[in-house]
């Protein structure tokens, strides 16, 4: 039955390839994308691929929705499996190692021939680099890239007698404003937060905050190897979990990342850290004036950036790679790269697509869109090693325990920091 | 006299019962319609009071070309049910009533399918109709699910309390295999086909994972795809928006429920099969 | 067309002895069959003796070498518990409702066709949706359910972000979801149940508690027996709403069998691995169901 199958598999495509082939000698080239923030984004992917198409009319190009950065990811590698990947997908940043181990990806380096290529590549922002190199090759660049911020509710921090154009500096105002922002009510239940921090998806990223700020480093650059328990990590997350079950200034348990913005936009707590992916959300649907800054300091500054690159599969026709490489330097070109900013929300990830007209105008009509930009020296890259899901899992549990209360810090970061050993032996 | 007070007693007790377990049943769907019809900051404030939008909506209807999505879905559960149904009935007779080589074997074989969970197959079924050149059709989300189980167990549990005088019957008369099966059989077993094409068409309305990997256009994919813009990722959930694209979706389903559900409940009443 | 010339035996009695016929009604569907599941699972199978090709490295032999990983896998033998608690909560209290929910609606009832949509409506609705909703209502601050606690004088809990009731929350959802598809067997049962029955016992005065135990329950039976197979597939078969209420956390208090497969599959990538867990998973499935069938089969009259 195979054989049959193959001959008419091996018919249908010739027939598509003659059919094709008479109109033009176009390559055609797939292009994955996942949406994860609201607003007409599919018609603005069209708009800008029927963009590049009239620039570049020997090439064109397919774009393909796929639902959130899982199920992208899932997609594009079940078709990478059997042979018919898709030629360019945007993918979450850190998912690189994942994607080199799978024999996905090609790296940007192979193209890159003139100085423009090179200087196309070397605009990019260092700390949204980081995470698509992989042994000094660059697998995927920027294209919808974050970090966390710190969000506060003006009107809360005015009758908490607080300065509403004060945020918190550092952690022990941080645990001061956020005893004074804990409302209660007479019978004792808490009706307003002092801070929300998310800790269900994603929590080893909201982590990494903390930990920046502490100075503790958790990967090596090879990815090969991870630093889970160390002092500066426990301290980290001791100060995560203090600050719910000692100062009581944030709700006990996880907290679904996902919901975190509704209880800050419905004045259910006073702060919040969160994804600069957020910012159209709160602008649009928060009904008192807000501040956006940078996460408060410890030893220094610190976050982490987070969001998606964008990337070359590289089971493709020589001349599908030439044009998805064209395709990519386009996308990520300072005026597209600006325009796909302003509409989304994103960090736009190189310092010439913040030199246009349009991105100058952006920042002074919504001077909060560029806190980003200056939090973006101290940001670290998205915790990521090999076997990266199943480390960020290991890490992910003991942020969990500690934050249920089920381990101390310490304890849960040594179990981790165990596990993490155990799935990364074979990559050493 | 002190009977018939008590059975007064009893039945409104019961009405009573019945009513409130309809309303706590009710209530996550009456909250995800207010939520729907709200404004985020409203909802987060549980704000009663609060005015009503059909903005969400409207938003919801703007964001992708959502008829084109109901087209493709009502294409899609149509060709896996009538494929369904037919297979389904075939195999199910053949399980009820006729012994031959093999048959327990491939029962076994048929229930474990029960078992095997779709989404651990997607790598292999994908590899398949890739092969066949099908992917981004909608055959090609259909036909993994022509081939049910579930249906198949159902109508072999049917056919087998036909009486059997009723099969012999026909065949007396002169009528062939398939003719019995559609003039007897089929007939008696119609709510169930009814139960079973509620429960088959409901999945496949729903299924997500599979059409969103085997399809990529907008020509082939149906509703629950076009929805998934709306779930969350670097940013919030949208409550509102959310919800209402739950309720658009479900929409059509639910209110064929109501008005067909006299229909549905008389053919299981008129069921002659006893 | 063979004709059965046998009256030996009653059980045969029903049966016709043509496997050219048997054969030809079954391979339209043994064929898909074949080629979208049984084909795809032996290579599953098969898949779970390899070691996954990683890095450049080729897939290798590695026997059962998956299968003994699972003993030391911590969160394998969390999903395993959980799942058993799981099927434990979910199922006894879907069937029970879906018995009293049918005996309700299958009488007189001022509104019934508005409480009958009501029971049913959760089953209309997409996993995702009905997780959606359920997030919502678990919502520390925001959501609907601690709103309701409060205004009984209870005190708020984070449910689905606590460990003790993260399982339990999930278990509520499937049991909203699942009562309502059950409800519909039992009352295509219960309608075809003859009402003099019913008649009869009241003339003897019998209580209908007594009656339903000894008259109605009996009688259902093999629905119930076809619903429990039912609920028990469904009990590990179902991943949508731990993917979307607590990714089996907090630190995998909730992660089910499936959703641990799922995870290994299509986020660790690790296709051996997941492989080998889902024949676990079909086994004690196939047991299980089987094992119902076969008491099924036997206890049921087809009248």
């Amino acid at each position: 039955m195979k054989a049959m199958l193959k001959t008419m598999a091996i018919a249908s495509i010739a027939c598509a390839t003659t059919l094709a082939a008479l109109p033009a000698a176009a390559v055609e080239i797939s292009f994955y994308y996942p949406i994860a923030v609201s607003g007409p984004l599919t018609k603005i992917i069209d708009a800008m691929a029927a963009d590049f198409e009239k620039a570049n009319p020997d090439i064109k190009v397919k774009p393909i929705y796929s639902g959130n950065y899982g199920e992208t990811l899932a997609k594009a590698l079940t078709a990478n499996k059997s042979g018919s990947p898709p030629q360019v997908a945007v993918l979450v940043a850190s998912d690189t190692l994942t994607l080199i181990d799978e024999d996905a990806v090609a790296p940007m380096d192979q193209f890159v021939k003139t100085p423009a290529d090179k200087a196309w590549l070397d605009g990019f922002f260092p700390a949204f680099m980081m995470n698509g190199r992989y042994l000094g090759k660059t697998y995927g660049v920027p294209f919808q890239r974050s970090t966390q911020v710190m969000y506060w509710n003006k009107d809360e921090f005015k009758a908490a007698g607080l300065d509403p154009d004060k945020p918190p500096q550092n952690w022990d105002q941080l645990v001061e404003y956020g005893k004074k922002l804990t409302k209660q009510d007479a019978s004792g239940k808490v009706t307003q937060w002092g801070l929300i921090v998310p800790s269900g998806v994603t929590s080893h990223w909201f982590l990494q905050g903390f930990t920046t700020q502490n100075q503790a480093k958790l990967t090596n650059e090879a990815g090969t190897e991870a630093y889970l328990h160390t002092p500066a990590a426990i301290e980290a997350l001791s100060f995560w979990t203090d600050l719910a079950r000692k100062h009581k200034i944030m709700q006990e348990g996880i907290i679904d990342t996902g919901n975190a913005p509704n209880e800050f936009i419905g004045g259910r707590a006073a702060i919040m850290f969160h994804s600069t992916g957020n910012l159209t959300n709160v602008k649009n649907n928060a009904k008192f004036p807000f501040g956006v800054a940078m996460l408060p300091e410890r030893k220094q500054r610190g976050s982490a950036t987070g969001g998606g690159n964008i990337y070359i599969f590289k089971k493709s026709s020589p001349e599908q790679l030439e044009a998805s490489f064209k395709f990519v330097k386009w996308m990520t070109s300072a005026p597209q790269a600006a325009r796909w900013g302003i509409a989304t929300g994103y960090v736009a990830g190189r310092q010439d697509a913040w030199d246009t007209p349009e991105m100058k105008q952006y920042q002074k009509d919504f001077p909060p869109a560029s806190v980003a930009l200056q939090q973006l020296p101290f940001c670290a890259p998205e915790f990521e090693t090999h076997a990266g899901p199943r480390t960020t899992k290991a890490l992910e549990d003991a942020i969990a325990a500690s934050l249920t209360g089920t381990k101390t810090p310490d304890k849960a970061l040594a179990d981790a920091q165990a596990e993490a050993n155990r799935i990364l032996r074979s990559y050493k | 006299m002190k009977v018939g007070a008590d059975n007064r007693w009893q039945r409104g007790l019961e009405t009573l019962a019945a009513w409130l377990l309809a309303i706590v049943w009710a209530a996550p769907l009456l909250y995800c319609a207010w939520t729907s019809l709200h404004h985020p900051g409203d909802v987060a404030r549980m704000d009663l009071s609060a005015p009503l939008t059909v903005h969400n909506y409207a938003y919801v209807f703007n964001a992708a070309p959502f008829p084109r999505y109901f087209l493709n879905t009502f294409i899609l559960v149509t060709m896996v049910i009538v494929a369904q149904f037919t297979l389904s009935t075939l195999a199910g007779y053949a399980f009820a009533r006729f012994r031959f080589p093999g048959r327990n074997v491939m029962f076994v074989l048929v229930l474990l399918q029960l078992m095997i969970m779709p989404d651990v197959l997607i790598v292999e079924n994908y590899r398949t109709l890739n092969t066949m050149g099908l992917t981004d059709t909608i055959l090609a989300i259909a036909m993994p699910y022509f081939g049910s189980a579930f249906g198949i167990f159902l109508m072999r549990q049917t056919f087998k309390s036909v009486p059997k005088e009723l099969d012999d019957a026909a065949r007396i008369e002169g009528a062939g295999t398939l003719r019995t099966l559609v003039s007897v059989y089929v007939p008696l077993a119609k709510p169930v086909y009814l139960a079973y094409g509620l429960v088959s068409v409901s999945y496949h309305w729903n299924n997500f994972l599979w059409p969103l990997i085997v399809t990529n256009s907008v020509t082939a994919r149906p509703l629950t795809v076009g929805l998934q813009i709306f779930s969350s990722g670097d940013q919030g959930i949208a409550w509102p928006i959310l919800t209402a694209a739950t309720l658009l979706s479900a929409g059509p389903l639910l209110v064929a429920f109501l008005l067909f559900q006299r229909q549905f409940v008389q053919s299981f009443l008129r069921a002659g099969i006893r | 067309m063979a004709r059965r010339t046998r009256r030996a035996s009653r059980a045969n009695d029903d049966e016709i002895d043509s496997p050219l016929t048997g054969w030809a009604l079954f391979l339209p569907a043994a064929l898909f069959l074949g080629v979208f599941t049984y084909y795809p699972a032996v290579a599953t199978f098969f898949q779970s003796l390899f070691s996954d090709p990683k890095g450049g490295r080729a897939a290798r032999f590695i026997g059962l070498d998956n299968y003994r990983a699972m003993l030391d896998d911590a969160t394998f033998v969390h999903a395993l518990v959980n799942n058993l608690w799981f099927a434990l909560g979910t199922i006894p209290v879907s069937i029970a409702l879906a018995i009293v929910m049918a005996l309700l609606v299958n009488r007189a009832l001022p509104g019934r066709a508005l409480v009958r949509m009501s029971y049913f409506a959760p089953t209309v609705l997409a996993m995702v949706a009905v997780a959606n909703i359920w997030l919502l209502i678990y919502a520390p601050q925001i959501g609907l359910l601690n709103a309701v606690v409060e205004r009984l004088g209870g005190t708020p809990h984070n449910w689905l972000g606590q460990p003790d009731t993260a399982l339990g929350g999930v278990i509520v959802v499937t049991i909203w979801k699942e009562a309502g598809f059950f409800m519909i067997f039992y009352l295509a049962a219960l309608q075809s149940m003859p009402p003099n029955l019913a008649e009869a016992a009241a003339l003897e005065g019998a209580s209908r508690w007594h009656y339903f135990w000894k008259v109605t329950f009996p009688l259902l039976m093999p629905t119930t027996l076809f619903v429990m197979v039912n609920a028990v597939v469904n009990a590990f078969r179902m991943v949508d709403h731990i993917l979307v209420m607590t990714k089996g956390g907090p630190d995998d208090a909730s992660t089910l069998l499936l959703y641990y497969i799922y995870e290994t599959a299509f986020r660790y990538w690790d296709t051996s691995y997941a492989a080998a867990m889902s024949m676990v998973l079909l086994a004690i499935l196939g047991v299980v169901a089987i094992g119902q069938f076969l008491i099924l089969d036997r206890r049921t009259h087809y009248r």
